[in-house]
């Protein structure tokens, strides 16, 4: 019964990592896999030298820790006044609203993006017209971006997240609350010495975990929000978007490859060591 | 202060909404002198005229997106419901060998171009429906969660099925999947939005319009790398011109529709299988 699965990663998962060799081939469609010529490191080295991995590497990095600890931080404060609300109404609206962004595709997300920043016809640039201030072309400067693409992963993930800390909360016993409560502390204090401390080590176990996971892109939120703009690749290239345009646009295949590769096998160096590091903390959180 | 917080976030999540709702329903001409606004200058319902004068490109991907809906989601909760059976049998010789094999999938990929090379050259399933279907069918981690659904189903349920003759696969259809329905609902909504949501494999495997799905033709509306198809003249008139702004919101509306009227009811098991999900850790 577990025939198809199995079946399924083997097409699917393992046949492309024989495929990794066309990273160290000059890749030609004529050639196929192995009549394509063998170029040993050369495509790394260019990629390398080019200053592309150094570039694509840091942009890739620094979003992820961004996504990762404002994310989570939201999230967290977000589930902490839920928690602590007594209407229901409000807190059941609130949170299926937060909720919302998380089931729409990323490509009414660009559809978000482009009503509010189109140059022409976009909102924030119809109020500063408005308030008689020059419109912004936002896709001429690189400088907006970061705020725009981390902000919208944040919004698009705030309800999942939210969620998934709320039931840590729920899972924290009542008997804590009431020996507080008898003792007369208030409802920050509560929060403060009773809610946060016991979900700091949830809190450190999900950062570690989306840690690993570093290397890899949101290629569908960074695609749909900036598209393929050469004027802001200097901030908002990332690995899959760059191994996107390899594929689709530029027809570069070995360079593609080479750079799917660098992600993976990094990535991979990373899982290890993030799941060895939570072994030492907490052993049950560990992932193998 | 809490309420203060929420609050603002909570206006933060719907504002885009709110905008493209009502840019939507704005004049075109306002948009074009003014741009998009929270309250149309004018209200008009011309962009959903345009999109409804001829509607079959959004009717042909509306089928699409619900043909590959359905299908992957049955056939991807059948597949992965049963590996993880598999997986959660204790007496299974080889569980923790096939665990891996599939785990590792995650940890380690050849990459987008040596998937899309044996898609295209090796299975040429270029321009069809089977590469939009089959591989999102099944992913390491619904697996694994589907896996620890079942763990939590207690053994004596096997054992006692097995001393009175039952089969293997009678055990998993008759037993399992009634007893995992929480699982069941939870990966197949993610599947299911998967699925809805995608216009990524569209956009790297099919080159025939009519095979659009939903999200990939509004990509396409909104690139301004296609128009859709109205018959306007012929309907409405020789004087209306295509608005071509609002209409774009409009194309929005109209593909996301269903999933906001949805989300209300389906955001309830989402909630909870997250939550036994979490719990069980």
């Amino acid at each position: 019964m577990i025939l198809p699965a199995l079946l399924f990663f083997i097409v699917f998962s393992y046949i492309p990592m024989v495929g990794v060799y066309y990273a160290f081939t000059n890749f030609s469609f004529d050639g196929g896999l192995f009549g394509s010529p063998f170029v040993g490191m050369q495509n790394f080295k260019f990629l390398f030298e080019s200053g592309a991995l150094y570039n694509l590497t840091k942009n890739t990095v620094l979003y992820n820790l961004a996504f990762i600890f404002v994310g989570n931080l939201l999230q967290l404060i977000c589930a902490v006044f839920l928690s602590e609300m007594a209407g229901k109404w409000f807190k059941k609206t609130t949170q299926s609203i937060m909720f919302l962004p998380f089931f729409i595709s990323f490509v009414l997300v660009g559809a978000f993006v482009y009503n509010l920043f189109n140059f022409e016809t976009g909102s924030v640039n119809a109020l500063l017209r408005g308030l008689g201030l020059q419109p912004y072309d936002f896709y001429l400067h690189t400088a907006p971006w970061k705020y725009i693409i981390v902000f919208f992963n944040v919004w698009k993930g705030l309800g999942y997240g939210t969620v998934i800390y709320l039931a840590a909360i729920m899972g924290i016993s009542d008997e804590y609350h009431e020996a507080a409560k008898i003792d007369g502390a208030n409802i920050f204090k509560r929060i403060r010495y009773i809610t946060i401390p016991l979900l700091r080590p949830t809190f450190v176990l999900l950062i570690l975990l989306s840690l690993g996971g570093i290397l890899k892109g949101q290629f569908d939120l960074f695609w749909q929000i900036v598209g393929n703009n050469g004027m802001l690749y200097d901030a908002t290239d990332i690995i899959d978007t760059y191994v996107y345009r390899s594929l689709a646009i530029n027809f570069d295949i070995g360079m593609g490859t080479a750079a799917g590769l660098f992600q993976s096998f990094f990535g991979f160096v990373l899982v290890v060591t993030v799941n060895w590091i939570v072994r030492k903390v907490q052993k049950d959180y560990a992932l193998f | 202060m809490g309420y203060i917080v929420i609050s603002v976030l909570a206006l933060l999540c719907l504002l885009p909404f709110w905008l493209i709702i009502s840019g939507s329903f704005s004049a075109e001409d306002d948009i074009i002198r003014d741009g998009f606004r929270l309250v149309p200058n004018h209200f008009s319902i011309d962009a959903y005229k345009a999109v409804f004068s001829n509607p079959m490109q959004i009717i042909q991907a509306y089928e699409v997106t619900v043909g590959l809906t359905l299908t992957g989601t049955i056939l991807g909760l059948f597949f992965t419901s049963m590996a993880g059976y598999v997986l959660s049998r204790k007496d299974f010789k080889y569980r923790d060998k096939l665990a891996f094999f599939i785990y590792f999938t995650t940890l380690f990929s050849g990459g987008l171009i040596p998937w899309y090379i044996l898609i295209v050259n090796y299975l040429d399933w270029k321009d069809s429906y089977l590469a939009l279907l089959v591989p999102a069918l099944m992913s390491a981690w619904n697996i694994i969660l589907m896996k620890n659904f079942m763990k939590s189903i207690p053994d004596s349920i096997v054992e006692s099925a097995k001393i009175d003759g039952a089969g293997e696969f009678t055990i998993y259809w008759k037993l399992i999947l009634p007893l995992s329905t929480p699982g069941l609902a939870t990966i197949g909504l993610f599947l299911g939005l998967s699925y809805w949501n995608d216009w990524f494999s569209a956009n790297v495997f099919i080159t025939t319009e009519s095979k659009y799905p939903l999200q990939f033709l509004l990509y396409k509306i909104l690139a301004s790398a296609a128009v859709l198809k109205t018959d306007i003249a012929g309907n409405l008139g020789a004087d209306f011109k295509a608005p071509a702004e609002t209409l774009k919101m409009a194309v929005a509306i109209v593909v996301t529709g269903p999933i906001i009227f949805l989300y209300p009811f389906v955001q309830r098991y989402f909630v909870k299988g997250l939550t036994i999900g979490a719990v069980k850790g």
